[in-house]
């Protein structure tokens, strides 16, 4: 070997270490840009799930205060028939208020006396009606019920309302903390978990309104999406994939169908509006409506995805199966569709879960009504978790900030409880070939 | 072993009695979109014989073998011109059930393609939907067979209901093998179907192909001389889309006619 080849091949090997090690501090950079970038996500995520369930948790929780009510003869039943209709609509709040009024017998004067009665809530009286139906036996007897407090009680006692500012900046007033330091002193003031928001439906009062409604509405107008856009999306991918010629006629519709899918959900609230509401007269605010509007904003996600799923199995399955004598018909439902299941209901579930956060459209439809009762059929008039949460972040009382939180919470388990769904599905059946 | 070797030792004498042809192919034209892949194909396939399909890479022998099943159909943009019989039927004709075709010819693909399911399953798919048992016992009957005559029986036979993608490759092709046979066809086209796997697992193959030539009609598409030599009574070399040259193997690779196949055959090119 010759000095000029020696010379030249160190050359060689020095540039050669030199580009390695700026390929090394390259790669370093894209790491640490990478690894920003998940800090950053990461953190944003924290502060909003933080801050949300920091101030939905509260609405899980409910003040109680605790009454001697005496089941007044008089008051539920004077003639003493014991019909129900006497018993249900009798007036229990004048029963309530009286039982609260007894542990402050210094309080006399009316409008005083009426203060102390908004300790509890409008609706307080309620479980006492069910008391009685249970069992009318307790008419004329004093019992010990819980009942709940109103909103304003409910936000001081969780110690949201600060008792040092100025009076005429607080909504409980010095008299109403007072009498609520008296009935905790006299251990009458609990804090319990809030089973009514997961019973009931909403209500004016904060201190009433549960998610129950909308949930329900909610899951009936998800089985109304599912099952309209599911064979629909699944058939039509389908045929596209497998039978359709491949003409200027099938590349329009899947470009269409494309562009279906980046439509703002807002515009298939007001065909929604136009065609199932104006032409075809069903009724406002059901589950029916809605659902088929989300199936339409659905359909396009289904469609693709299961058109993805169907391309992803691999043709020599295809051959195969047509190599044995199968059929068309017999390839996709023997093989290429059991093959494409999994991606297929992740692509729905996916699609499900966009339907369930989605509001616009909703609203288009009328689904924005204050809806009281829980629906009991599809086209029942409802509400769905995304427009309560939309409808009660609009209210004013104080406690209904924490009801929206705590409603978003709700939603948000639905939908990570959906995704984790999908996302088990794909690990369980990923295909080894 | 030598090409020639392979032919002296592997080779059969032809039987100089009269020639029945299986599948006959007249002026076949494929194209693809506007490429044409073979141009004017005569071949002839005997009954019962293994016919190799030989050439240089892209020259159009899978195209052919494809032809036969009507396996290019498809192939977006695969048009078929001329005629192909099987039996004498023109397998293009408009109304032949392609399906029933495909059961009459049944195919093994270069890459073992078995499906995800049990190695049972795999087997028992085709007899299935044609319907050609009666009751399970005979369907197990019709596995227990194909898999002996793919030579594969006493490797799964206690592992039936393992999935048939579990296996190697060699045996994933030997149950193609009997998935093909499964359905009873007449032809079985074989397109390289020992070009994934190991010299042992292509030994045990070309064995399966010498048994196999008693019940059925054998076209193998093959890149190895050696391969063709050893297992095909016919041989046939595509060069660019045209036959060259068709004859008793021994003969093509012994006095081949013509110059291309010579220079293919000595490894000039291809
Ligand atoms: N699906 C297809 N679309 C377009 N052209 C194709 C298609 N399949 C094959 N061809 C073309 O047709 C010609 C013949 O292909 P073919 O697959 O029959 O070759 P081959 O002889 O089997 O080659 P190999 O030995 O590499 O498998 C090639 O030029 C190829 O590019
Ligand atoms: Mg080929």
């Amino acid at each position: 070997m010759t000095d000029m080849d020696m010379s030249n091949a160190s050359e060689k090997q020095t540039d050669f270490s030199a580009s390695l090690k700026k390929r090394y501090a390259a790669e370093r950079r894209f790491r640490a840009y990478g690894l920003t970038a998940i800090v950053i996500a990461v953190s944003i995520l924290g502060i909003l799930l933080g801050t949300i369930s920091f101030q939905g948790t509260p609405a899980f929780f409910q003040t109680y205060v605790q009454v001697d009510v005496y089941f007044d003869e008089a008051v539920i039943d004077p003639s003493g028939a014991r019909n129900e209709q006497t018993l249900r609509t009798a007036n229990y709040q004048a029963l309530a208020k009286r039982g609260l009024y007894q542990l402050f017998p210094e309080v006399s004067e009316r409008r005083e006396k009426r203060t102390l009665g908004k300790l509890l809530s409008s609706g307080a009286y309620r479980p006492l009606s069910t008391m009685v139906l249970d069992n009318p036996e307790i008419i004329g007897t004093t019992q010990s019920v819980w009942l709940v407090t109103s909103d304003d009680i409910d936000t001081f006692n969780k110690g949201q309302i600060d008792r040092n500012t100025v009076e005429a900046d607080r909504r409980v007033k010095d008299n109403e903390i007072a009498w609520v330091d008296v009935l905790d002193a006299a251990g009458r003031i609990d804090m319990r978990f809030n089973t009514a928001f997961f019973a009931t439906g909403d209500s004016r009062e904060p201190e009433l309104a549960g998610i129950w409604g909308a949930v329900v509405g909610s899951f009936l107008t998800l089985i109304v999406t599912l099952s309209v856009s599911f064979p629909l999306g699944v058939s039509a991918a389908v045929y596209l994939e497998e039978f359709a010629p491949k003409n200027r006629w099938t590349d329009l519709i899947e470009v269409n169908i494309n562009n279906l899918a980046a439509v703002p959900s807002i515009v298939f609230g007001l065909l929604g509006l136009a065609v199932f509401l104006s032409f075809f007269g069903m009724p406002r605010s059901a589950p029916l409506v809605g659902g088929l509007v989300l199936a339409l904003m659905t359909l396009p996600t289904i469609i693709i995805a299961t058109r993805a799923a169907l391309k992803a199995v691999p043709p020599s399955i295809r051959e195969a199966a047509l190599g044995v004598g199968a059929s068309d018909l017999q390839v996709v439902t023997h093989h290429v569709l059991p093959l494409a299941m999994p991606g297929i209901l992740t692509g729905t579930i996916i699609g499900m879960a966009q339907a369930l956060g989605e509001t616009a459209p909703l609203l288009m439809i009328g689904m924005v009504a204050f809806i009281v009762d829980v629906p009991s059929g599809v086209t029942d008039p409802s509400t769905v978790l995304p427009v309560q949460i939309y409808i009660w972040a609009d209210s004013p009382e104080r406690a209904f900030v924490a009801k929206t939180s705590a409603a978003i919470m709700v939603l948000l388990g639905f939908l990570i409880t959906m995704n984790a769904i999908a996302v088990m599905l794909r690990k369980r059946f990923e295909r080894r070939w | 072993m030598s090409v020639a070797e392979a032919i002296k030792t592997e080779t059969p004498a032809e039987k100089p009695e009269q020639v029945s042809h299986k599948i006959t192919g007249k002026d076949v034209c494929v194209y693809y979109g506007d490429k044409q892949a073979l141009f004017d194909v005569n071949l002839d396939v005997r009954e019962k014989q293994v016919t190799s399909l030989i050439g240089p890479s892209g020259c159009g022998k899978s195209t052919f073998l494809r032809c036969i099943n009507r396996m290019n159909d498809v192939i977006d943009g695969c048009r078929v011109e001329g005629e192909i019989k099987v039996d004498g039927t023109d397998i293009y004709r408009s109304g032949l059930d392609v399906v029933e075709l495909r059961a009459r010819v049944g195919m093994v693909f270069q890459k073992p393609n078995p499906f995800p399911k049990s190695i049972y399953d795999n087997i028992a798919y085709g007899p299935r939907i044609h319907g050609q048992a009666s009751d399970s016992a005979e369907l197990d009957q019709i596995v227990e067979t194909s898999l002996r005559r793919a030579g594969l029986w006493e490797e799964v036979k206690d592992r039936l209901d393992n999935p048939g993608t579990g296996l190697s490759g060699g045996q994933q092709q030997r149950l193609c093998i009997a998935r093909a046979i499964a359905v009873n066809p007449e032809v079985i086209l074989m397109d390289e179907p020992c070009s994934a796997l190991d010299p042992i697992a292509t030994a045990r193959i070309e064995e399966l192909i010498d048994e196999l030539r008693e019940k059925f009609t054998i076209v193998i598409v093959t890149h190895s001389m050696q391969q063709a030599a050893r297992v095909s009574q016919r041989t046939a070399f595509f060069h660019m889309g045209v036959v060259v040259e068709e004859g008793a193997t021994s003969d093509i690779f012994t006095k081949p006619q013509d110059g291309r196949t010579l220079d293919y055959i000595t490894g000039r090119f291809g």
